[in-house]
């Protein structure tokens, strides 16, 4: 067993996923499928490896930084057009804090 | 004009000869494509307007007597993970039902810039996760050649669109083999190019040092020309790349003649007999125009589905964060707390390989395990981009399968997870490498399902990659 139902729940919370019991089974034996079969990584020699954090090819350092100009913003009313709760300016959600 | 024949040429042709204007040419490939749509469900919804409105503006363009541009009147289809502004994009999702995108991605920007007519939106996995189309929460899209059958995923609309012949061309995204193994399943070319070659300013971000925008089409040619069109350094993508874009279809010579194949012996083990004969088949036109072929070993491949998996849905657990109740569109309407709004609106919306991939990339980046996993499967990563970086040492391209095996029933695979998963076997290495590679039909099996054959070249090798698919195609009789 690679996962317990116990660390699905936890993994759920940290996800902020709200699963019901039937997902929580089904994804416990689906990870553990899955991680059975990621197990084999570890028949695989990686001591001279660099991890490959982004993809490499030649190119400047500097190449990909674009100049430092201001440009128009979105605007507050296109960023709020698809809020399931727009509020005059802002987005609205549930109470955060107790008076 | 027939629809479903129109290729790029055809259009420009029949535009500069006066045989149809663009909005005739619009109006008429909406009405054929809004028809044809309920046999495979390709697309999601269609953008008459919009077409209507650049189709006009092309017209304009050539009465003033001015060039319209490389994708005049062309039709063009859109992935719905590729944001329209204005045009509904829901990435498949239900909690992007009604979600309308503030701007265009830059891909749109420059097809439109080039002539080409949007007329709609196709359906996809959700957030592009999958091999089917079947994960869409807008229902599955049917192969054009088998209903069947799965068109495969996650880009099942795109190439079902240009199989069925509702567009001459369209976009894809790929992360995994998302636009190669659904052209190898629907008998239509798609091409992955390489990392950072097209902006991905406006793709709905799934795992970013993997995800490409890349084009399908019915011959090499017109997706040659569509990448053309948009490949290119965009100041909005960090991540797109300076090199100078090939005028791709200057390169479709036809003549292969002396370059060196390689073909790996890890992607020939495991594929069904007849896929492998017509791999074998099309291997022998290539030695027949003049290229070698040799064995050539990538031994790091058996790896490859482990280390992607970890990678792919780190990522997408931290790329999906957003969608959290706040900005778009859909919240769950019963939760007292922010924290019950966040769980639940995720909860509700995100459909079961979604919440899957979620929970998975969120385990493995978790405290205590993020070397065991994330750091291995990055270094696992690299030692696969080295056996691409060797073997083209030796060779100029590499030749493979596409899939394991053709389309399958819908609904074979939907409820074994890890056996969806283990079907991307041969398209992730390329993707872990983020060189360019494409799918080129290379026959049908004697049931009628179309084959792939993989080209696969180094970074920003599309030139060399397009001769030999161009060549094939020439050569093979695939091309009707």
């Amino acid at each position: 067993m690679k996962i317990t139902e116990k660390e699905v729940r936890y993994v759920a919370g940290l996800a902020n996923l709200k699963l019901t019991d039937a997902e929580v089974a089904r994804f416990q034996a689906d990870l553990d499928g899955i991680l059975e079969h990621v197990e084999r990584l570890n028949e695989i020699d990686t001591s001279n490896v660099e991890p490959m954090a982004q993809v490499l090819f030649d190119a400047a350092a500097t190449a990909t930084l674009r100049a430092d100009v201001p440009v128009p913003p979105l605007g507050n009313q296109a960023g709020l057009a698809n809020a399931p709760q727009p509020g005059a300016g802002y987005f609205k959600v549930p109470k955060v804090i107790e008076r | 004009m027939n629809i479903p024949t129109l290729t790029i040429d055809s259009v420009r042709q029949g535009l500069l000869g006066r045989l149809f204007s663009a909005g005739e040419l619009a109006a008429e490939a909406l009405r054929f494509a809004e028809a044809e749509n309920p046999k495979t469900g390709a697309y999601l919804h269609f953008s008459p307007e919009r077409a209507l409105a650049a189709a006009r503006q092309v017209d304009e363009r050539m009465a003033r007597g001015e060039e319209p541009g490389p994708l005049a009147g062309v039709p063009v289809a859109v992935k719905d993970v590729i944001v329209t502004k204005g045009i509904r994009t829901t990435c498949g999702s239900k909690l992007l039902a009604n979600y309308i995108p503030p701007y265009d991605a830059t891909a749109i920007v420059r097809i439109e810039q080039a002539g080409g007519i949007l007329i709609g939106k196709t359906n996809c996995d959700e957030f592009a996760m999958g091999s089917s189309t079947e994960n869409s929460a807008f229902g599955p899209v049917r192969n054009p050649m088998a209903p069947d059958r799965v068109p495969g995923g996650s880009s099942g609309g795109s190439a079902a669109a240009v199989a069925q012949g509702t567009a001459v061309v369209a976009l894809g995204s790929d992360t995994g083999g998302s636009i190669r193994q659904p052209a190898s399943f629907c008998g239509v070319v798609g091409v992955t190019p390489t990392y950072g070659r097209v902006s991905r300013y406006g793709l709905t971000a799934f795992a970013s040092s993997l995800d490409h925008i890349g084009p399908l089409a019915r011959s090499v040619k017109d997706a040659a020309t569509l990448l053309s069109v948009i490949a290119g350094r965009d100041p909005r993508d960090s991540t797109s790349a300076e090199a100078p874009v090939a005028d791709y279809t200057a390169a479709l010579t036809g003549d292969v003649k002396g370059l060196k194949l390689g073909l790996p012996r890890e992607y020939l083990k495991d594929l069904t007999s007849e896929t492998s004969q017509l791999i074998f088949k099309a291997v022998d036109v290539l030695k027949g125009l003049g290229c070698e072929v040799r064995e050539i070993s990538l031994p790091a491949t058996d790896y490859a589905i482990a280390s992607y998996y970890i990678i792919a849905t780190a990522e997408a657990s931290s790329n999906l964060a957003r969608y959290d109740g706040v900005r778009y569109t859909f919240r769950s309407e019963h939760s007292e707390t922010l924290q019950d709004m966040y769980r639940n609106t995720r909860g509700e919306g995100f459909g079961a390989e979604c919440k899957r991939r979620i929970m998975l990339g969120t385990y493995v980046l978790s405290a205590g395990y993020y070397d065991a996993y994330y750091l291995k499967a990055q270094k696992v990563r690299g030692l696969i981009a080295r056996d691409f970086a060797n073997a083209f040492e030796e060779v100029d391209a590499v030749v493979a399968p596409v899939s394991p095996f053709p389309a399958f029933k819908l609904g074979e695979k939907v409820d074994d997870p890890l056996a969806m998963y283990l079907s991307d076997i041969y398209t992730i290495t390329g993707s872990l490498a983020g060189i360019p590679c494409m799918s080129v039909p290379c026959g049908n099996t004697a049931g009628g399902l179309p084959v792939g054959m993989q080209i696969l070249t180094r970074h920003f090798g599309e030139t060399t990659m397009f001769r030999l698919a161009d060549a094939y195609e020439r050569n093979a009789g695939v091309l009707e």
